[in-house]
């Protein structure tokens, strides 16, 4: 049997990232502008205008797409700033804009009927009547699903929609609430819907002591790692909490899912393309990952019989790995 | 996948430390200057980030070599600093394995943070801006080696 592959769409913060992922393999570069439109808002990622040009030229030059995430909702009194900034991405000739709020959506199949628009996993759709809406509204080509959905139930989307499907392939898990968590905001007053980050670097505290490291986010004690334990990004979700006389991750580990082992299974189901997160990661990240994810698809190029997870793949995955763990995540999750 | 050449980690004898603590710190601060100046020389850090490095002190210790420089931002140059006072606003800490596959790009910052390989102390948000602001850096292609005729057999 043989499937049409899907997209690789593979993270970039910065130039060096996004020919990382174009020269491993990508098919499609997804990357932010320097601001809090979109949700990895952080000192010195990301593209400004002259950036981003060479970067969708790059992209171009090699026949690979760009897809510009927008995806943060407009502040009060703010909304001409991200509807800016949807007018640039098309300037600059993106092959898509990935938007989460739909005022904005709104905006831009009005203002920019022929721009391809894809619902961003912050817009939380995780059924296809959302996903359907959003196509009937605002055009929408594609999607990009929670990572809470089991695999049968992504199955369950693709069966009732014509909008391509996009998961997540590889990255670092959270509590998986996307667009509607304000754990961030508990603990910070800011989150990544309002300012484009989560757990923002000027709150987070990083205090060593002997033998041991103590993560603080805006003061309040979220872990502790002794030195022979690995740490995590210092999320309030990652945190170690005392709940009812015992102390551990009461939330979410610190983690990473990898679909490796069901990668035929996704294609099977028709998935269009396949994640990778990590816009805040390094060119070495991305080199990693994009070349295994791209050596594992192609490996899939002539059907799922013989396909099987070369150890090296896992092992080059597991490196780069937050908290040195992966799971499938909820895909294979008795829950629903 | 290709193979390329890879640094692998490594931890240099207790010895070597033991030593590197004990000799001057100040030519290591004035050799990183030198190469971070450079990297400036060459505009290769955008001029809006780096406004917020002026008057920072930075300091970078190396476990296995002992070796400790202390430098500062100051109107548009790094300048080594041979008297730190006080704790500085941004410490990186790591065996010197771990340097030289940060900068060769072979390893990212993120996994060497959460294997511990990296300690980050001090003000988190400069410090990511310092890792973004490295991770940007287009450094220039080295010239290839000529290729030289093969011996005739």
């Amino acid at each position: 049997m043989s499937s049409k592959l899907p997209d690789l769409v593979c993270p970039a913060g910065s130039l060096p990232a996004l020919k990382a992922a174009v020269d491993h393999g990508a098919d499609a570069v997804y990357l932010g502008f320097k601001n809090d439109t979109n949700a990895r808002n952080f000192a010195g990622l990301n593209f400004d205008p002259k950036a981003m040009r060479e970067g969708i030229r790059y992209a171009h030059d090699k026949g690979r797409e760009i897809l510009l995430a927008i995806n943060t909702f407009p502040q009060p009194g703010r909304v001409g700033d991200w509807q800016y900034t949807v007018d640039a991405a098309v300037d600059l000739g993106v092959d898509a804009i990935i938007l989460a709020d739909v005022g904005l959506l709104d905006y831009a199949s009005h203002k920019h009927p022929q721009q391809r628009l894809h619902l961003s996993v912050q817009g939380s759709a995780t059924s296809y009547e959302a996903i359907n809406f959003c196509q009937r509204e605002f055009g929408i080509r594609r999607a990009v699903l929670p990572r809470v959905l089991t695999l049968a139930q992504v199955e369950h989307v693709i069966k009732h929609t014509t909008v391509e499907i996009e998961v997540f392939g590889f990255g670092s898990l959270c509590v998986m609430n996307e667009g509607r968590c304000w754990l961030s905001s508990y603990a910070c007053g800011e989150s990544p819907n309002t300012v484009g980050a989560c757990s923002p670097a000027k709150y987070v505290k990083w205090d060593k002591q002997p033998g041991r490291m103590d993560t603080r986010l805006n003061g309040i004690l979220i872990d502790r790692f002794n030195d022979d334990e690995p740490a995590g990004y210092p999320t309030l979700c990652k945190g170690r909490f005392e709940v009812q006389g015992e102390t551990y991750y009461a939330l979410e580990e610190p983690t990473s899912l990898n679909v490796l082992e069901l990668l035929p299974e996704i294609i099977k189901i028709g998935v269009a393309a396949i994640k990778v997160e990590g816009r805040q990661r390094s060119p070495a990240y991305v080199t990693q990952v994009t070349r295994t994810l791209r050596a594992a698809l192609d490996s899939l190029r002539d059907g799922n019989d013989r396909y099987h997870v070369k150890p090296a793949w896992q092992a080059e995955l597991a490196k780069v790995s937050e908290g040195s763990q992966a799971t499938l995540g909820a895909y294979n999750r008795p829950w629903r | 996948m290709e193979q390329h050449f890879t640094i692998p980690k490594f931890r240099l004898p207790g010895f070597v430390a033991a030593i590197g603590r004990k000799l001057p710190q100040w030519p290591h601060g004035l050799a990183l200057v030198a190469g971070l100046n450079a990297v400036l020389k060459m505009k290769l850090l955008p001029a809006d980030d780096l406004v917020a490095l002026e008057g920072k002190h930075f300091r970078v210790s190396v476990h296995d070599t002992g070796g400790i420089a202390s430098f500062t931002y100051r109107d548009g140059l790094f300048r080594p600093l041979f008297s730190s006072k006080g704790e500085p606003d941004l410490a990186f800490a790591a065996h010197l394995s771990a340097y030289l596959q940060l900068l060769s790009r072979q390893e990212d910052p993120d996994t060497l943070f959460f294997n511990r390989e990296l300690e980050i102390t001090g003000d988190t948000e400069l410090g990511l801006l310092v890792k973004n602001l490295l991770d940007a850096v287009e450094w220039p292609k080295l010239p290839a080696f000529p290729k030289l005729p093969l011996p005739h057999r």
